[in-house]
């Protein structure tokens, strides 16, 4: 008999399965696991108090990026510098030691290679195609983007992980996001997934996990398709998977933690056999034609609050849904925005070139290709903070560093940075942020702050106009 | 974990829609390495507007809570489900959760319920005056005036919260059946060991 046809996630799902319950419930293995400072103290402090070993230590990697400063971790002599925030200073001690006592590779605040949990597994090559891995964290969906199934977890999870090296999972259903067609002319993989957002809305993926198929998104190189699956939570799916073919096989071989030689050749070789089946199906499918997609950003204070960068601030009335109408006039009214108003006509204050989404080295060539020979509109601070210290060191390489100094634009040490207001850089109570973080959420920048949603060019192009601009008019 | 069959009492009948972990706890909460103290941030940007649902003193240390659609969605922070244990809530009654967030709650005996939102309409009504009762026996949410609206939940996740078990002492049990599993990928797939190792400080910037 035939087997049945099986979708990706369904593939990586049985490939994992410890022991399946009668009821359905699934004892999933765990083949990677990424901590940072945030959501592991107490996981730690859990094993701690019950007497537990972490079961398979080299199987997790740990590295702090929420709460480091952004400025120089050492001074000119190379001593290290102290962090003033007491609070974030002991979670990152903690971090230190916990890693130490229990035997977890940790990678230091001064070390090349620290940055975001979610840009260092992908470009150490500890994140692969086919395998499972968790982190306690919701953008851990970016994994999926190389053909992993990736999703956040909360801390008692991170400690069932570090102590058992599975958890128990019920299966998710599957939806499928197809966009089909070729993207136009200034339009990114950050425009795609808000463009899909928008449509789905932010709980339009709620129990299932997304995988995006379609030949737009094959066309994506592997950082555009981390954007992408990064920002599946934002629509509600726990995970987003793009089934790993040879772009992802290249863009893996070679880095640090991939394998090597004949266990590579093996590992491609069932790698190739992760796609979805013809026949199989999805619980849910969603098309989108790619030639409908524009620059975009958001509006409010919800991811699926999505326009085109040539459209208006919309008027609450316009939505069919009343609790939709009652939420757009909160958002509106903490956005400090007018109904009507071009959302090109709109000031902003701040820039944000970073975070797990959009932090990646095809970030900061997108942005610094807008930034070079213009300069910082008057009135607006703009930061680009390099997802980790490998690819602030590609950067440098490649000279972006020196077009955005000499732009206005200040370069920064790895981290969060201003995705979250845990760390020293934040945007101050009703100033305006054009962002390419993933989270436009009341407060996520700073209390008060007002976030708009944007790719790293649009970003750029906010940056140098001094508004939400279309990034097409200022590109050759 | 305490086990919690019945959470009665007052509701706070407020039915907001997506929710998100940022307003149940704002980032700059999270720099805790403890699991207590978290019910002072609670809601900290809702508490700054004056006359507020929570500060509310009919409502005050309410063990229930009323949502909307999609609660506790974006960040996947346990510190959500940690400093809505700390300011009293054992059970949130939604139309919809985040993935995340329902499992977060589990963890830590709070019931996230699901309802429909013509049961979440009645019942917001009837909290603004009246006590509230979710039971995982019977799998009801009652008030006072007949109402009874059953939902469902998954049956190991209802277990849990009734037996208060402890789900990694439940799956180091499983060890033998961990340890064949390794053994087998081991063989099948043994790429899945890192190739090699980043160690702390090896190079310094
Ligand atoms: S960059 Fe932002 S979204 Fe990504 S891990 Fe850090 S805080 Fe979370």
């Amino acid at each position: 008999m035939a087997s049945k046809p099986q979708t990706l996630y369904e593939k990586i799902w049985d490939a994992h399965v410890v022991e399946r319950r009668e009821d359905g419930t699934c004892l999933i293995y765990i083949d990677r696991h990424l901590v940072h400072e945030v959501t592991s103290p107490q996981a730690f402090e859990g094993l701690r108090a019950a007497g537990r070993p972490v079961r398979r230590p080299e199987l997790t990697l740990a590295v702090p990026d929420h709460n480091l400063p952004t400025t120089p971790r050492v001074d000119t002599a190379g001593r290290l510098l102290p962090i003033a925030d007491p609070e974030s200073a002991a979670q990152l001690d903690a971090l230190r030691r916990n890693t130490a006592e229990f035997g977890v590779d940790y990678i230091d605040a001064t070390a090349a290679e620290q940055g975001i949990v979610h840009v260092v597994g992908p470009e150490l090559g500890f994140t692969l195609p086919g395998t499972t891995l968790v982190c306690g964290d919701s953008h851990t969906s970016a994994h999926g983007a190389l053909g992993a199934l990736a999703f956040g977890i909360g801390t008692s999870e991170v400690e069932h992980v570090l102590a058992t090296q599975t958890l128990l999972l019920q299966p998710s259903r599957t939806m499928e996001v197809r966009v089909e067609g070729t993207l136009g002319f200034g339009v990114s993989a950050k425009d795609v997934i808000l463009a899909i957002i928008g449509r789905i809305g932010a709980a339009g993926g709620t129990g299932h996990v997304i995988e995006y198929t379609g030949d737009a998104i094959r066309a994506l190189s592997a950082e555009g398709r981390l954007t992408i699956a990064n920002m599946s939570i934002e629509g509600g799916a726990r995970a987003g998977l793009i089934a790993p073919d040879d772009t992802t096989f290249a863009y893996l071989k070679g880095r640090r933690m991939a394998p090597v030689g004949e266990e590579w050749d093996r590992a491609v070789a069932w790698w190739r056999s992760l796609s979805t089946d013809a026949g199989a199906r999805y619980d849910k499918s969603v098309r989108i034609d790619a030639t409908d997609i524009a620059p975009a950003l958001t509006w409010g204070t919800s991811p699926e609050d999505v326009v085109p960068i040539t459209g208006s601030v919309p008027d609450p009335a316009s939505f069919a849904d009343p609790a939709k109408q009652a939420a757009a006039r909160k958002s509106l009214d903490y956005m400090g925005l007018t109904p009507g108003t071009r959302m090109q006509d709109v000031p902003v204050q701040h820039v944000f070139i970073g975070s797990c989404t959009n932090s990646r080295i095809e970030d900061l060539r997108a942005a610094a290709s807008i930034a070079n020979g213009r300069h910082v509109a008057d009135g607006v601070r703009a930061l680009v903070v390099p997802g980790s210290g490998l690819v602030k060191r590609q950067a440098e390489e490649e000279g972006l560093d020196r077009i955005f100094a000499q732009a206005g634009f200040e370069w920064r040490e790895p981290g969060c940075s201003m995705c979250l207001a845990m760390n020293p850089d934040k945007v101050p109570p009703g100033e305006r942020c054009a962002s390419t973080s993933n989270r436009n959420f009341v407060g996520r920048q700073g209390p008060g702050a007002r976030t708009h949603l944007v790719s790293p060019a649009m970003a750029a192009a906010a940056a140098v106009t001094g508004r939400l601009a279309d990034v097409r008019e200022l590109m050759a | 974990m305490t086990p919690v069959v019945t959470v009665s009492g007052a509701a706070y009948p407020w039915g907001a829609k997506n929710i998100d972990t940022d307003v149940i706890i704002p980032a700059h909460w999270l720099k805790t390495i403890s699991r207590t103290g978290l019910g002072k941030g609670a809601f900290e940007t809702v508490r700054a507007v004056p006359g507020n649902i929570f500060d509310d003193p009919r409502y005050a240390g309410s063990p229930i809570l009323i949502a909307g659609d999609n609660f506790g969605c974006g960040s996947s922070r346990e510190h959500a489900a940690w400093a809505l244990a700390d300011m009293g809530v054992r059970a949130v009654i939604a139309p919809s959760f985040s993935d995340i967030f329902s499992g977060n709650a589990v963890k830590n005996g709070i019931v996230p319920v699901v309802l429909p939102q013509e049961a979440i309409d009645r019942l917001i009504a009837a909290a603004h005056d009246h006590p509230v009762t979710v039971d995982l026996e019977s799998m009801t949410v009652t008030t006072p005036f007949q109402d009874r609206f059953v939902f469902e939940m998954d049956p190991f996740r209802r277990r849990c919260l009734m037996e208060g078990l402890d789900e990694i002492g439940l799956t180091l049990a499983r060890d033998a059946e961990i340890a064949a599993f390794e053994g087998r990928i081991g063989v099948a797939r043994p790429w899945t060991r890192p190739a090699g190792s980043v160690v702390a400080g090896t190079s310094v910037i």
